[in-house]
């Protein structure tokens, strides 16, 4: 993918090449960093709804957005359109949030954080075992939204893919934020995430939301998912690199701040983008890890705060 | 009455590994009870962290592979005597565990479970990329066997008694721990870690000496690995090698010395055994993870012991209150 982008800007932009010879790639980064970071964020903030209702770290969350993009592309076979597919592969992978809570969470009779890490672990590792059987270890590709033809923008070129990434996570993050501060149910979560025995004491079910955060974090890593498909093709072994980074971007920005995932997937997509143009390629997934240890170990609440 | 127990015990594992040697002659199922044995150090050093420190390691991997790599790179690329560069993987995975575990470990919950997790991508994408010193993802080959005292290990037998030598002292070393006051601090520190801090057990400390211990076994497994196949390369130090680890803990009991030999055992047996493991191991081994921990939380075959407990009690017309 990123030698299609390099191509095309080459042959696009060989004038601007010559007379900005050091912003263009700069701007290049910039982009394809921003749309990395716009993934991670989503990914990140389905870590921070599920760890304000229960106060787990999902690692399944990874596969969420793996078997986003998958179910999308397969729906996308039988009926070519893909808003259907869209929506199709939203769904499917919220009901298979649900019934991930409901199967493998809620029974646990010892809620220790230790018992619910190993449980969600083991669970993305069988969902990843589950799809390898169902779409084989090919990678399958998904039609851009809307095409390939590069739009020009000064010395860079960026894909209609990229606006819609960007797009379409602004738009998810504001209707979050609506959801959250707007709605009753929004509310609901929220009091549940402060104070869940307050909250049950006022006449919220918090079992109710806790089941609906785990639907409403699947939807949301599926639709990464299936954003960045278009650009990356879609494999069964997707989920946990990008999973992973989702979890370092909520970390880095602090767990369960919307702000904070958006903040801490921008910051990682862009440093990955600026260090494996940079520097050097193959260190780029190390950097997501490092700013992670750094952040641990300098800030652990993370860079906008939360609570601890 | 323990104590006689105990040695039993020790009695039972010594005459039952010698047996093995004297019996066995298939170079193959010495390979097999290698890799056992390997297995075996590194889920006793995670049991030590997961099941008594309370902690979990998701790069436990990582320390596995800091010794293989220091044990290859020395001896095959710089021709270190191999015991020596034995202990600088040591001293290199001391470092590391205490360099991560220093501020992870004064924080409470996950912090632990992410330094490991980032900390062991990182290695595996150094091991990956720094490919003058490591080979890349090709692998480094041509490192030496061990040899004591001018005699030659270069056989899955000879290496056999090596390392069933290592896993007893080690096991040994690890039940000592576990009954001696540290270990106690340990058990109270799992089950609520105020209560622990409130008697005086200085929490931080003791899971840090866990962890640095954890890591330093896994260091030695990787050392000894290396010398066994005297051929690595990063794909066998990998996150699912990590997780591979945690669901042997996890199958052998939480907190169960023994019982990581019956982990490390069934998990590397169950591929050789299955042919059709292979396409299905990542389902499996997710399966374990979630079952037991749902429903034998502490383990196999304490969960199973559990069962047949209650069912007896509930025979006998016990009521549960």
């Amino acid at each position: 993918m990123k030698n299609l982008v390099t191509d095309y800007w080459l042959l696009a932009t060989g004038y601007w090449l010559l007379t900005l010879p050091i912003l263009a790639p700069l701007l290049q980064y910039f982009i394809s960093g921003l749309t990395n970071g716009a993934v991670y964020a989503l990914i990140a903030l389905g870590f921070g709804i599920i760890y304000n209702a229960t106060t787990i770290i999902n690692f399944a969350q990874g596969e969420m957005v793996m078997l986003g993009a998958l179910c999308a592309i397969s729906i996308y076979h039988l009926i070519p359109s893909l808003p259907i597919a869209f929506l199709g592969g939203v769904i499917i992978v919220s009901l298979v949030g649900l019934l991930f809570e409901r199967l493998a969470l809620r029974p646990v009779q010892d809620p220790a954080p230790i018992t619910l890490i190993i449980i969600t672990v083991g669970g993305a590792v069988f969902i990843k075992g589950v799809a390898m059987l169902i779409w084989g270890k090919e990678a399958y590709p998904l039609p851009a939204f809307s095409g390939d033809a590069p739009l020009h923008l000064g010395p860079a070129t960026i894909l209609p893919q990229n606006l819609w990434v960007l797009g379409l996570t602004v738009v998810l993050v504001l209707a979050l934020e609506a959801f959250f501060r707007r709605t009753l149910v929004g509310k609901a979560m929220r009091a549940t995430a402060y104070n869940p025995r307050a909250a049950r004491l006022v006449g919220i079910a918090a079992g109710r939301m806790v089941q609906l955060s785990f639907g409403l974090s699947a939807a949301l890593g599926a639709g990464a998912g299936i954003l960045i498909a278009p650009l990356t093709l879609g494999v069964y072994d997707m989920g946990t690199m990008l999973g992973l980074k989702g979890f370092s971007a909520a970390i880095i920005g602090g767990l369960g701040s919307l702000l904070g995932g958006v903040l801490g997937g921008l910051l990682l997509g862009l440093a990955e983008s600026f260090t494996s143009g940079l520097i050097s390629s193959g260190y780029r997934d190390a950097v997501a890890f490092l700013l992670l240890l750094v952040v641990l170990f300098l800030r652990p609440q993370g860079l906008v705060g939360g609570r601890q | 009455m323990r104590f006689a127990g105990l040695l039993n015990r020790w009695v039972i594992f010594a005459i039952a590994v010698l047996a093995l040697a004297a019996g066995l002659d298939n170079e193959y199922y010495f390979t097999l009870l290698n890799f056992i044995g390997i297995h075996t150090l590194l889920v006793v050093g995670l049991n030590l962290l997961l099941g008594y420190a309370g902690q979990i390691s998701l790069g436990h991997a990582a320390f596995f592979g800091l010794g293989a790599y220091a044990s290859g790179i020395l001896t095959a690329t710089y021709g270190v005597n191999p015991w020596l560069a034995l202990l600088a993987g040591l001293a290199i995975s001391g470092l590391a565990a205490l360099l991560i575990g220093i501020p992870a470990l004064k924080l409470r919950g996950y912090y632990l479970a992410m330094a490991t997790l980032g900390f062991g991508i990182i290695v595996y994408i150094v091991l990956n990329e720094a490919s003058h010193l490591t080979g890349g993802p090709s692998g480094l080959s041509g490192i030496p066997s061990l040899s004591l005292a001018g005699f030659p290990l270069n056989t899955a037998r000879r290496l056999y008694l090596l390392i069933w030598l290592a896993v007893g002292v080690i096991l040994a070393l690890s039940a000592n721990l576990v009954e001696s006051r540290t270990g106690r601090a340990l058990r109270a520190l799992h089950d609520t870690e105020a209560a622990a801090e409130s008697l005086g057990v200085d929490t931080a400390r003791m899971k840090l000496k866990i962890f640095i211990w954890s890591a330093l076994y896994a260091s030695l497994a990787g050392s000894l690995y290396a010398h066994t196949l005297n051929f690595i390369a990063p794909a066998s130090f990998g996150f699912m090698f990590s997780i591979k680890l945690v669901t042997m803990v996890v199958l052998g009991g939480m907190a169960s010395i023994w019982g990581s030999l019956l982990g490390a055992g069934v998990l590397t047996v169950l591929p050789e055994v299955l042919t059709a493991f292979h396409d299905f191991e990542v389902i499996i081994f997710g399966a374990i993870l979630m079952v037991v921990m749902i429903f034998l939380p502490r383990g196999l075959v304490r969960g199973l012991m559990d069962l047949r407990e209650f069912r007896r009690y509930k025979r006998e017309g016990g009521s549960l209150v």
